[in-house]
This record gives C-alpha cells, structure tokens and sequence, in this order.
C-alpha cells in the first residue's frame, strides 16, 4: 500500500476528469449521472482512506506512508501524514460525501458543479499531506480556485462580490507566504518538510527599517506564514470576508468551507509555524492569544446582532477558531490536542449548522430570521436535530465541541489568565447567541402563512445528518479516539518547540512556558 | 449496583423519547417511570448498606490529554448516597404524578403527543443529575452539571408555543451558564495548581494549596480562596443565589412537576452540594467560606422579602426555595457542611411537596395561578389542603422546642441556624442574625399561601371555583409519600448529619481523631503538624479547650458570646462521654472533612437556649402576623400596600434585578454586538483592508468593476497558472 495516499488525494480528481470528458448534455440523466458519480468516488475515497486510518500507528510520530518521487523540473513529489494530519485527511474524507448528498438538488449546471467538489476535495487531501513546500503551496493556493468558482457561480445575489472579497483576502496573505517561502528555501537549501521542521531558521535579532526584531529571521517567517494562516483560520481582524462568503455560497460549499478550508490555516500553524519557528511563534504568542480572545468575545457579540441565519454561524466559527488559535499558541498538550479537536470537532458541528439552514433554506429561499418562526410544531426532527447541534455549538458537554473548548481553555489557563478571563466569557456569549437564534427560529406559534403547510426533514435530509450526529456524539463521549492518535505526535512537537526554546534563551523562556 | 441507578433513567429516556412510536406513548410513560422506580429501589438500598467508605467505579475513559485525564467514573461515598436517594425518589414520584398531571394539557391540540417527550426529558433530567453527583472528577461533574442545565432549559421551554417560556428557558441556560463560567475557571485553575482533575487528588492537595499562591489577573491570591470562589460561582448560578438568582423565579413558567423536581428538589442544590463535595477545599479557604456565608445569607433573606409579596402561588415557593438554598449555603460556608445536606435532604422532601401540592391546586383550578383567585378552596381540596399544612409545618420549622421532635425543617433549619451561631466570625453572625429574620418571614409567606388559597372567601372566577376538583389518585400518592418524608426525615436521621461527632463521623466514615495513630506511616508532610497536635492533645475536649485557650485570634473565640458557648459547651460535656469524640482524617478520608479547627458541630450542641429557640420564635411571630393579616384583617395588606407603595413596588418587582441588568447588561450587550458589526467589520475592517487593497493595487479594482460570473473562470485559470509559473520559476532559479 505504499501509493494509498496519492490513491486517496487523486481518485476524486481522477473522477473528476471523466465526468469532464465523458459526460455530456445537461438533461436530467446526465445531472442523476453526475451526481452519483461524484457520490460514489467520494464514498470509494472514503473507504480508501479508512485503510489509511486502520494502518496508522499513532505511537510513531514519524511521517507515514511516505510517497517520495521527482516531479518536473526537479521538484519533488512527497506525501505523508503523521498524527497531526491524518484526522484532517479523514475529516475530509468523512465530510465529501456528505456534502455531495446535500447539493442533490442544485439544477444549474450540475457537472461543473461537481466537478467543483470533486476537484477541491483532491486539493485540501493534497494540503493535508504534502510532505514538500512547493507541493504544499500550489495545492494551499489552488484550492481556492475551486471555492472561489464555488461562490461565483452557484452563489446568491452578492456573489461577485463574495468571490472577490475571498480572493483578495486569502491572496494577498498567500503573497507574503510565498515570500517567504523563497527565504526558507534560501536558506535550508530544501523544500522538503520534515528537512524543514528540524532546521534551526536563524533566531539573531536583528534591526529592520530601525525596528528591532527580537526572534530575527524566524519572527519574519512566522508573521509571512501568519499572514497567511490567520486570514484562511479566519482570526480577528482579517475575518470580515468570511460571512460574506458564507453567505454567498450555496449550502454545500459553506459546507466545505466551513468544515475543512478552514482548518488549512489551523494545519498550517501546526505544520509550519509553530516547528519551523518556534522562537518566533513564541515572541508573537501574546500578540496571537489577545488575537484569539477578542476573537472570542468580538464574533460572539456581532453574532448576537446578525439576522441572517448563515452570518450568524460565519460569525460563530469565527469565534470557535478563535480557541483553535488560542489553543495553538497556548502550546501545551491540552492547548494542542484541544485545538486540533475543536478543528475536527467544529468540521462537524459547523457543517451540519450550515446544512440545517440549507434544510429551510430549500423550502422557504430566505436565511432571514424574522421569516422564521415556531417551526417545532410542524418540523419535530428538525428541531430535534438543530437543538442537538445548537448545544454542540455552545460546547455542551457530552457533544464533541465541549472537548476541545475544554482542554485550550484549561491550556490558556496556564500561560495567561486574562486571556482565559475573556475566553471563557465567550462560553456565555455562545449560549446567547445559539439559544437566541433556536428560540427565534424554533420556538413560538407558528403563525406566519407562508410556514404553515413547511415539512419536516425527507429521508436523504435524515440520512445526510445521521453521520453527523453520530461522530459530534461519539467524540463527546469517547474523545480519546481523537487524542489517542493526535497525541504522541503533539507530544513530540512540544517537545521539540520546548527544546528550541531553551536553547534560545534559556532562562527566560523556560520560565515564560513553565509548568507542562 | 450504583452503574445501574446511573445508567436506567437514561435508558428510560432513550426508549421514551425515541421509541414511543414503536411501542406506543403510555408504554414509553410506564417504562421511563418504572426504570426510575428500579433506580430508586437500589438507590435506597445502596443508601442503608453503605458503610461510609469511598469507593470508585470506573466505567469508561473520558477525556485524556497529557496529565488531563477525567474519566467517566463514579465515586460513591455518603454525599453520593445522599444525593442518589434524594434525586432519585424525588424523581420517581415525579414522573407518578405527571401521569396525572400531564393527562390532558389545553396548551397542546389533541392530535400533538407531547406526554412522551416530557417523560423523556424528566428522565434525561435525572440521568445528568445522576451524573453531577456520582462523578469523580470535576470535569465530569461538569458534564452534569451543563447536562441538568440543558433538561431544565428543555423543561422549562416545554410550552414552546408560549413566548414567555421560551425567554424564561433562555434566560435559564444563560444565567446558569454565567455560573460556569466561574466554574470552568475554577477547574482550569485547579488542574494548574494540582495538575489533576480528580476529587481525591484535589482533596490531597487541599492543604498544599491553601499555602500557595497563584497569579490570576492583575494580583496573586491564595489559590484555595480564589479557586473555592471561583467554583462557587458556579454553585451560585446553579443554585440561584443572590445575583445570579433571575432565572429561577421565571423558571415556573415549565409544568409544575418540573419546578417541583427540577427547581427545588434536585437540580437548584446541586451548588450546595457542590460546596460539600469539595469541603476539603472550603475548610483551607476561609476567605472564600465567609463570601459563602454572605451571599447563602442575603439570598435567604432577599428572597424571603420577594416572597411575602408575590402572588402567583409558584412564585412565591420558587422565592422560598431561592431561600432556603440560601440557609444551606450559610451552613456549608460556616463549615457545617452536614448540615447542609440535612436540610437539603429535608427541603427536597417538603419543597417538592409543597410545589407538587400547588400543581394540584393549578391543575385543579384550571391552571389559575394567582393566589387573589383562589380562597376557600380547603372544602375542594381537602387531601391537597393536609398535604400542603404538613409541608407548611415543615417548611416553617413546627416542632418541640429544645428536644429533637418535630417537621423535617424544623430539625434541618434549626441545625442550620444554630450552626450559624456557632461559626463565631463576623461573617457568621451576619448569618445568623439574617437567617433568623428570613425565618419569620418564611413563616409569614408560607402562611399567607395557606390562607389565600384555602381560607377565606371564593375571589375569582366563581366558574372556575365552581368546577374545581380534588385530584386523581395517581397525583395524590406522591404527595402522601412526601409528606411522610416531611414529617418523619428530620427525625429520622437528625443523629446521622447533626448528631454527636462520632455517630456524624459514622455516617459520613470520617475517622475520629483518636483513630488516626495508624495512619500515622502514611502522613504526608503538610499535615504532620496538625495530626502530630491532635495526638499531644489525648482527647479531642482538652485539644478544643487549648484552642479557646491560645484564641486563634481571627477565627474563634474574639466574640463574647462565643466565649460563653464554650464555657456552656465545656459544662454540657459532663453528660455523656460520648461528646469527646472529634473529628480526625485527612482530606478526602470521608465523604465530607473537617478541618482541625473546625468545631462548629459542638459548639452548635452548646449553642444557649434563646438561640436555639429563636427561630421557633420567628416561626410564631410569622405566623401570627399572617394570621392577622390575612384572616382577621383581609384589609390591612391592601392598605400597608398603599402607604408604603415604594417598598410595596421594591418588593414585588423583586428588588429591579431583572430591570437593572436589561439595562446593565443585556441591552448594551445588544447594542454593543450591533455597533462592533457595522462599525468595527463594516466600516474599519472592510473599510481599511478594501481601501487599502483598492488603493494600493487599482487593477484589483478594475477586475472587480468589470467582473462577471462569465469571466470568473479566466481570472480563476490565470490564477492558477500565475502560480505554477512563480514557483517554477522559484524552484528553478533556486537549484
């Protein structure tokens, strides 16, 4: 099985490209045709890549199943996952088929559309598991493309607009990546990963334009590469451009970006950032945890005002990645392994959000709030689902987003306590603003006209979520499946980053990360 | 056994709430109500074998990150025990008497099955509660502790249709959740300082803890002040105390067999119990043990003052059971945690009671809430009438004064006061002195119920009266099996929690202090001193009599009348030999500890008469003044309403509260939210970054301008190619 990563990443891609060749027309039977086709390559991705999972071994926190070959013009093709991405690649696999599923009933130009997802499906794999720089960059980048299409072509009203706003922000963070990438590889002499992540990229501190740079070279490379990132997580203040995108897009490609393209920017801190340069991740921690906090508390509040149903869950998981960075750059165990849990957590949580508003989104064609209204009489699954995935949201415990709210909040508490003051306040504001939008939904008579003859959810609608509220469940109540197989590998990225530290300034920084 | 009480009222749940469908909704009813039935079965027999040691019950692993390991787990000991009694039979007869009560409900049209789904959130209630108190570990307690919060949000939104419920379930979930908050700092700060989440780590390391400082915000603290405060804060949202108390007033608007099991007998203590559990902490934190005090204090007397003005029959017992939570916060913060538990066992028997018995004056009354519709009604109701007279004896305190006979709550709040007495700080006295007060005044609201509802004059709908009925025999067994628990509970267990030290120590297998010298090998450091005390002192008299003696300046013995309590303690001494007992152990030997100085329990034994039958005096007053104004003189309470109309509106709008944080908090919470979106995303953000972009690159300007859906894919295929060509290039130049 030493090819099953790049089986995995291409048989989406592969599918892809028949439906581009051989499917033609735009009837009926070619639109049945062309969804079930991109179905069943997603479900086959799946099953494929659950042969990844089962052959993982978590104790080893090397890469695993390592692709090594040349590529044109010299380049290299490397690909591998270790603990930290192999539930990211899951994550992905896990959610394609579902937001296949959910674009059932998109009648405008079905084949591109799915060509679309299957395309993107293949980039965020490759993001995932590229073991090399430039691979790494050309699959970060060019899955925008395939979004930026998504939002532009199936999206509402705005989406030009929405489109442009994405591509603006995501590019120009991607320029100084790039930028900064060419350094690296100046001076490491290679663009291989693993290469990277254990060359010392110079700590000297040095002046620029009369600033003194504490951290030197690798607080230049960390800003470059966090540009980058925190634009893609989204982190405050870089943020605004995703509910506007949300908002465009149609419901299955919230779906996708809620659930997955989101979390590159949070794989990309623990791939590149916080390895790579660990000196400069830690001379920026502060700046990034205060970022964090008033993530927290800044989305949560705006959250409450919003009265588009999708705005209001955009801003939510702006504030949910708000712990995910906070988690990050609290860097300690609980920190990492309950960042990387809200990520996969939220992936499912956010998702099935976003679906529920698809669900009466399709039958009533607005996300305004105030249409709605006591939808419980009439929609009883419905509203037992959207309560299961509110309390998720809002972090119950026994639902998986309580887990990884959890453990960064006990990190953060153990690096700075006023960070974790206004980050747990966010644990307020969450209540507020899902029980709110639940209760102006949900609850109530029903007495507007146009809701009375709405029906509750179909079968596919059932099926679509099923697998959903199984996995937010199942890691509620058993979360050491997730962090049994993220948890070596973190330990031995602390223990590397602790190393660097100390062997930076030895005094000061020990004390500064102290305790765990 | 203890897995089987957990795990039955969440099977219950489940096939209620799921598969009611398949099997019909009576069935779901009866399998949810007789699983719950099992639960209590064995939690009573768990109850009386118990032998006071702690045992662990693993059943799965939770979370596990680093040294962060919470497991799903149960620890059994006496607190544990307690709980499972209380929580289960409370429940059990709740879900009996919903049979009656829920049969036929005018908020739901006949072809909607709403029976099913309240059994099932009644029996999911009980599982998480179960959860809260047989955890062994914060976390999951935490887990209950949110999961009680999310099944009385349910509970209380069950009339979904209804606004005002749907903000009352609201306004539930978030105050609580603003207790957590509190809570969830606490655990963080606990696993910081402790490094474990566990309950026998952080009652090992309770005395280490109360030597350390750590740094939270803008100064150092001592941790077991800051971390005991912070995790009751939660307490405070949990069980409504005095600033975090809104939610439960507004909580009636659920069923009343919900307010009944929910918001008095169950849920609403788990903040006191709380505070027990974690006793080994409290008694290193005397600092955060006084804001107990104060705050259990206030809220007992502020919600007895609501009290005696409100006139919806539930208001005013949800005020009393804000109140009563009130006294059992200020026995546990003056260090008489069993107390605590007295009452809290006690009170759930006759608050369930009492609600239950006004649920069957409601249902008999059509859902008439308002006292000042009600009168005369002891011919209609007449069982109701006997049920709710027990649970009025009960909850005013009727009893002998002076021996041990009488109501449940005249044993539990009479120990509770007496405790009070005994704590000898300032903090204390304030308790005493307010707990007293608010005994009058629970007399005077409680007979004012009586009155309003069953004497008098017909007020009201004379059509309603007319068709008032005595409820079904499925709603009337329950009352009659909690009102023997309101006659027969306080008596009954009075020597378990407020006996003599050793038969208390027996209950909770706590080690008396002589029996330690085994133990001795196994001694940590820090607690060497204390122990290495106890022995040099022989018998546990001549240690209290030392430490009067040297007068631990700050805590005991400043206070004149403490002095006499102990010379009165000293001279009681000569009865019975049994008094020389003295609690012993170290943190986390039994199901409560108390510190070596603590020494409440005797000196409450000791307590002067005029203390101890202070509250029986409070009691009559109340209940004289109601009786005057009320039966005697219908017209006064009209009247005092109008020469003192700015008390009289202070009162009923329960102190503005719910006013004043509308305008502190929620409003510019709104407002705040609105301005952050248009102005900080809308203006700055997008204003800034758009302008920039705009400003600095015009050719992103002309692409927006000229964009349309048409041309997206060039510039996305331009995009792509832009890029491979850079990097290409970059990779190229580079080797």
């Amino acid at each position: 099985m030493e090819n099953l990563i790049s089986i995995i990443i291409f048989l989406p891609l592969i599918a892809a490209l028949i439906l581009a060749v051989f499917l033609r027309g735009e009837d009926e039977a070619a639109q049945r045709n062309a969804k079930w086709l991109a179905l069943i390559a997603t479900s086959a991705t799946l099953f494929i890549s659950l042969f990844l999972l089962a052959g993982f071994d978590a104790s080893n926190t090397e890469f695993q199943f390592v692709e090594d070959r040349e590529w044109l013009m010299g380049l290299k093709y490397k690909m591998g996952v270790d603990g930290i991405s192999i539930l990211f690649v899951m994550l992905t696999t896990f959610l394609m088929p579902i937001t296949i599923a959910a674009c059932w009933d998109v009648k405008v130009r079905v084949k591109e559309y799915m060509i679309a997802f299957l395309v993107l499906e293949t980039l965020m794999l490759g993001v995932f598991t590229a073991l090399d720089l430039v691979l790494f960059y050309l699959f970060f980048e060019a899955g925008l493309i395939p979004m930026f299409l998504i939002i532009g072509i199936w999206g509402g009203k705005d989406r030009i607009y929405a489109a442009f706003k994405f591509f603006l922000y995501t590019f120009l963070g991607s320029l100084l990546m790039l930028v900064a990438m060419i350094a690296m590889y100046v001076d490491a002499g290679t663009t291989d990963i693993p290469t990277l992540m254990t060359h010392k990229f110079g700590t000297e501190t040095f002046s620029l334009l009369g600033i003194q740079i504490v951290g030197g070279m690798q607080t230049l490379l960390f800003l470059a590469f966090f540009a980058s990132f925190a634009v893609k997580m989204p982190m405050w203040p870089v943020h605004t451009w995703l509910p506007d995108a949300h908002v465009q897009a149609p419901t299955a490609g919230s779906v996708v970006l809620a659930a997955i393209l989101l979390k590159m920017g949070g794989y990309g801190f623990l791939r590149f950032s916080l390895p790579m340069f660990p000196v400069g991740s830690d001379v920026m921690a502060p700046l990034v945890l205060w970022m964090s906090a008033i993530a927290i508390v800044y989305a949560s509040l705006v959250a409450m005002a919003q009265e588009d149903m999708k705005k209001l869950i955009a801003y939510s998981s702006v504030a949910h990645m708000g712990y995910v960075t906070m988690g990050i750059f609290a860097a300690n165990q609980q920190g990492l392994d309950g960042a990387i849990f809200q990520m996969i957590s939220h992936g499912f949580v956010s998702g099935a959000l976003f679906l529920i508003v698809g669900v009466v989104y399709d039958r009533m064609h607005t996300r305004d709030i105030d249409a709605y209204g006591g939808l419980m009489v009439r929609m009883p699954v419905y509203a037992l689902i959207f309560m299961l995935f509110t309390m998720a949201n809002v972090g119950l415990p026994g639902t998986s987003g309580f887990v990884g709210e959890f453990l960064t909040l006990m990190a953060i508490f153990q690096v700075n306590t006023w960070v974790a003051l206004v980050a747990t306040a966010g644990v307020i504001f969450s209540a507020c603003y899902g029980l709110w939008l639940y209760r102006r939904v949900m609850l109530g008579q029903l007495i507007k006209e146009s809701l009375k003859t709405i029906t509750d959810m179909t079968g596919r609608e059932k099926a679509i979520f099923a697998p959903l509220i199984f996995m937010t469940l199942l890691l509620g109540v058993y979360p050491s499946l997730v962090t049994d197989i993220i948890g070596p590998s973190v330990e031995t990225l602390l223990g590397q980053y602790e190393t660097a530290l100390a062997d930076f300034e030895p005094a000061t920084q020990v004390a500064q990360t102290g305790g765990h | 056994m203890a897995t089987i009480v957990l795990f039955a009222p969440l099977i219950g749940a489940i096939i209620c709430g799921f598969f009611w469908r398949v099997i019909g909704e009576r069935a779901g009813q009866i399998t949810a109500t007789g699983l719950l039935f099992l639960a209590m079965v064995l939690s009573w027999i768990i109850f009386f074998t118990h032998d006071g040691v702690t045992e662990q019950i693993f059943i799965m692993r939770w979370i596990d990150s680093g040294t962060l390991v919470a497991d799903w787990a149960i620890r059994l000991d006496r607190l544990t025990a307690i709980m499972l009694i209380v929580v289960t039979t409370v429940s059990a007869f709740v879900h009996l008497y919903s049979f009656g009560y829920m049969a036929h409900d005018h908020a739901f049209p006949e072809n909607e099955p709403y029976r099913a789904r309240f059994f099932a959130y009644l029996s999911f209630f009980t599982f998480t509660m179960l959860a809260l108190v047989t955890s062994d570990n914060l976390v999951q307690m935490f887990f209950g502790w949110e999961g009680v919060g999310l099944a009385s949000y349910l509970l209380i939104g069950f009339y979904y249709k209804k606004e005002s419920a749907g903000e009352a379930a609201m306004k539930a979930f978030i105050v609580n959740r603003v207790g957590d908050f509190g809570f969830a700092l606490g655990i963080a700060g606990l696993f910081f300082m402790v490094d474990s989440v566990a309950f026998s780590d952080i009652f090992a390391a309770a005395p280490k803890l109360a030597e350390s400082t750590v740094s939270f915000l803008w100064t150092d603290w001592n941790a077991a002040n800051l971390l005991a405060f912070l995790l009751f804060v939660g307490a405070m949202g949990k069980s409504a105390q005095f600033l975090l108390h809104t939610w439960l007033p507004d909580a009636m608007e659920g069923p009343t067999p919900v307010s009944a099991l929910i918001h008095a007998a169950t849920m609403v203590t788990a903040g006191v119990f709380l505070v027990c559990r974690m006793s080994p902490l409290i008694e290193y934190a005397p600092g955060a043990a006084n804001i107990i005090v104060y705050i259990g204090a206030t809220t007992a007397f502020f919600a007895a003052t609501v009290g005696l003005v409100q006139n919806d029959i539930k208001r005013v017992i949800a005020y009393s059971t804000c109140s009563q939570l009130g006294y059992m916060f200020v026995a546990a913060g003056v260090g008489m945690y069993s107390a605590a538990m007295f009452h809290l066992l006690t009170h759930a028997f006759f608050k369930a009671m009492l609600f239950l018995g006004a649920g069957s004056v409601i249902h008999g009354m059509h859902h008439e809430q308002d006292m000042r519709n009600y009168g005369g009604l002891k011919e209609k109701f007449p069982v109701t009438f006997w049920i709710m007279m027990i649970g009025t004896l009960a909850i005013t305190g009727v009893g002998i004064p002076l021996t041990t006979i009488g109501f449940a709550g005249f044993l539990s709040k009479d120990a509770i006061i007496e405790s009070a007495w005994a704590g000898g700080t300032t903090a204390s006295s304030y308790g005493f002195w307010m707990l007293v007060i608010a005994a009058l005044m629970t007399s005077f609201y409680s007979w004012r119920l009586m009155f309003m509802t069953f004497f008098g004059e017909a007020r009201g709908d004379k059509h309603t009266h007319e068709h008032a009925h005595e409820s079904p025999r499925v709603m009337l067994i329950p009352l009659y099996v909690l009102a023997a628990g309101a006659i027969f509970s306080g008596m009954l267990w009075y020597g378990s929690f407020f006996g003599h030290t050793d038969q208390v120590a027996k209950f909770y297998g706590i080690p008396l202090a002589g029996e330690e010298i085994h133990a001795e090998a196994s001694m940590d450091d820090h607690t060497d001193e204390t122990h290495a005390e106890h022995m040099t002192d022989g018998t546990a008299e001549e240690h209290h009599g030392d430490d009067a003696a040297t007068a631990d300046a700050d805590e005991h013995a400043t206070e004149a009348a403490h002095a006499a309590a102990s010379d009165d303690h000293g001279a009681a001494e000569g009865h019975s030999d049994e008094h020389h007992a003295a609690f012993g152990g170290k943190p986390g030997d039994g199901a409560i500890f108390f510190g070596p100085d603590n020494h409440i329990l005797e000196d409450a034994h000791a307590a002067p008469k005029w203390v101890k039958v202070s509250p029986f005096i409070a009691m009559l007053l109340g209940l004289g003044l109601a009786y005057q104004m009320y039966m005697r003189r219908p017209d006064w309470p009209a009247k005092l309403a109008e020469n003192q109309s700015h008390l009289y509106k202070f009162l009923l709008n329960k102190w503005y509260f719910d006013e004043i944080y509308d305008a502190v908090l929620v409003n510019p919470a709104r407002a705040l939210g609105r301005f952050l979106w248009k102005k900080g995303d809308g203006a700055v953000i997008d204003g800034g970054i758009n302008g920039l972009a705009m400003g600095i690159i015009p050719y992103f300007t002309r692409l927006a301008g000229r964009a349309q859906s048409g041309y997206l894919f060039h510039y996305a295929l331009a995009m792509v190619l832009g890029i491979v060509i850079l990097v290409s290039w970059m990779t190229i130049a580079g080797n």
